[in-house]
């Protein structure tokens, strides 16, 4: 059985379609990327994943239950399995590294907090950021802040992380402290789905490619078939384009 | 003026050091000193002035006085801070009524909206008079029935509806992402507007809050109209037993002791959260 299963998803913004039938399904331990250009449609796919985004038709099923279900529902379990890292970080500000990371265990998950203060860290020292656990946001540069970000949607332990262009927003030179870490998670066995523009890592990480354009998957292959060898047209069309800016 | 060594400045350059260090300072004080000099000879050879001195700037009189409008006046004080206290809590419940989303929390969210837009488009003195006469006619048992009781709650009721729009700016400034953020997280609604969004917009909206404590700080003054004996009552008092509005002047010196270091205060911590956003998108 897939670990998440994606059938027919249909969603509307006002009159515009942005998800036009989508199914997909990923496997446990899968790495999947999301490619297409803006406006494609697969930054709302993945928020449909863990129920940021409502859809308006179709179903998403995680470990073959629907992500509707009351399971999931009453007992927040859907938050504490799929762990999200956006663009712009989204740490809170008012609250130090440690603090951040740990709300949502101890609050929403009943872990005691020296517990959950134990793991998270043992997470910040896994990704060598152990000396800024009283650390605010603002004082971190905004590599340090997404890998706080990474942590703090792993503070759960959950089973599923979605990805959306958690390197978008970085300077060039912290891009790459931020990927290493995804590699890591990668060979540790989390299943992920990501959302980027980074080609190269999207070859390197992936297990396989969705290319989405105008709401629809319209190919989906490993990466090493899509990048060299894409079928469809308008994929080509759009890798095309990504080479000639220079980003593969 | 190249060749010339730094360590011994030409007095040509010490000249000009002058000219722009010390001459704007000297030319302000002494245009300040001219002008208000000039005003206050014409005020004071003015044919109305001993006429006018004596009826509004009596010594004697304002000496007499003083005592009971100093009274009167701490219970301006009292009064302000206990509102000042009340507003910010019942605002704030407002403002998080009105934050409210879903089908089940629909009556709170209406209940804040007419809320405010009642209480912001009526004159707080006909609210103070309302209550402040209406309310202790009744004669309820069981409710209390002092004018400043009455009247100290409708000062509330309106300024609230005021601070409620100042929190619900504030929050509707906070970035979309926190909320993303805290719903992924499995925050509820509560959990998320007390962990996320609250403190920070909170903390944004202190320099407008104590804005409106400052303006609260003279509106205090309108229970006066139900004949407690605040300062501006006192003050009255005196003026129609011997038709000399000095007393007036005194209360009107009490108010201005404590509203302008409170406006300087206010101004500072706006300038203070204006330099720590500054900071924060550096």
């Amino acid at each position: 059985m897939a670990k998440i299963t994606i059938q027919n998803l249909t969603k509307y913004f006002g009159e515009k379609l942005v998800l036009d039938n989508v199914s997909l399904s990923i496997e446990e331990h899968e790495v999947v990327c999301l490619i297409g250009a803006s406006g494609s449609g697969k930054s709302t796919l993945l928020r449909c994943i863990n129920d940021l985004v409502e859809f308006d038709k179709g179903i998403i099923e995680l470990d073959g239950v629907s992500i509707h279900d009351d399971k999931f529902y009453k007992t927040n379990e859907l938050y504490k399995r799929i762990g999200i890292v956006f663009q712009s970080y989204n740490l809170f500000a008012h609250m130090n590294v440690i603090k951040n990371i740990t709300l949502a265990p101890r609050y929403v998950h009943n872990v005691p907090k020296a517990e959950a203060e134990a793991y998270a860290m043992e997470l910040l020292n896994l990704f060598e950021l152990d000396g800024y656990a009283k650390s605010y946001p603002e004082q971190l540069s905004g590599g340090q802040q997404q890998r706080v970000a990474i942590i703090r949607a792993m503070a759960t332990r959950p089973d599923v992380l979605l990805l959306d262009e958690i390197t978008a927003a970085l300077d060039p030179e912290l891009i790459g402290g931020v990927l290493s870490i995804v590699k890591d998670l990668r060979e540790n066995g989390m299943t992920m789905v990501i959302v980027s523009h980074e080609m190269g890592f999207a070859r390197d990480v992936a297990d396989r490619v969705c290319f989405l354009d105008q709401g629809k998957i319209i190919e989906s292959a490993p990466p090493e078939n899509l990048f060299s060898n894409p079928e469809n047209p308008r994929t080509r069309q759009f890798l095309q384009r990504i080479i000639e800016a220079g980003r593969m | 003026m190249i060749s010339q060594k730094p360590s011994q400045p030409s007095s040509g350059r010490r000249n000009r050091k002058f000219r722009e260090k010390y001459l704007p300072t000297i030319i302000s004080i002494l245009s300040v000193i001219v002008i208000f000099w000039a005003i206050r000879s014409a005020v004071i050879n003015a044919e109305q002035w001993p006429r006018i001195k004596a009826q509004f700037f009596d010594i004697s009189a304002i000496i007499e006085v003083f005592p009971k409008v100093l009274r009167g006046f701490g219970l301006n004080m009292l009064v302000w801070v206990i509102s000042i206290a009340s507003i910010a809590l019942w605002a704030l419940v407002l403002a998080i009524f009105r934050s409210f989303s879903g089908a089940w929390f629909a009556p709170l969210k209406i209940f804040s909206i007419v809320y405010i837009d009642l209480l912001r488009g009526l004159p707080t003195l006909l609210l103070v008079l309302l209550f402040g006469f209406g309310i202790p006619a009744l004669r309820i048992p069981g409710l209390p029935h002092h004018s400043v009781f009455w009247g100290g709650i409708a000062i509330v009721m309106a300024y609230s509806a005021y601070a409620a729009e100042v929190y619900r700016s504030g929050m509707e400034a906070i970035h979309d992402g926190q909320r993303a953020a805290a719903k992924s997280l499995g925050l509820s609604q509560m959990q998320a507007l007390r962990f996320a969004i609250l403190p920070q917009a909170i903390r944004n909206v202190v320099p407008s809050l104590l804005n409106l404590a400052v303006a609260l700080q003279k509106d205090v003054a309108l229970l006066s109209v139900l004949g407690v004996r605040d300062a501006v009552r006192e003050a009255q008092i005196y003026t129609a037993r011997t038709f000399n509005y000095s007393s007036l002047i005194a209360a009107a010196l009490l108010f201005l002791v404590a509203t302008i270091p409170m406006a300087r205060f206010a101004d500072y911590v706006t300038r203070k959260d204006q330099e720590r956003r500054l900071q924060i998108t550096r």
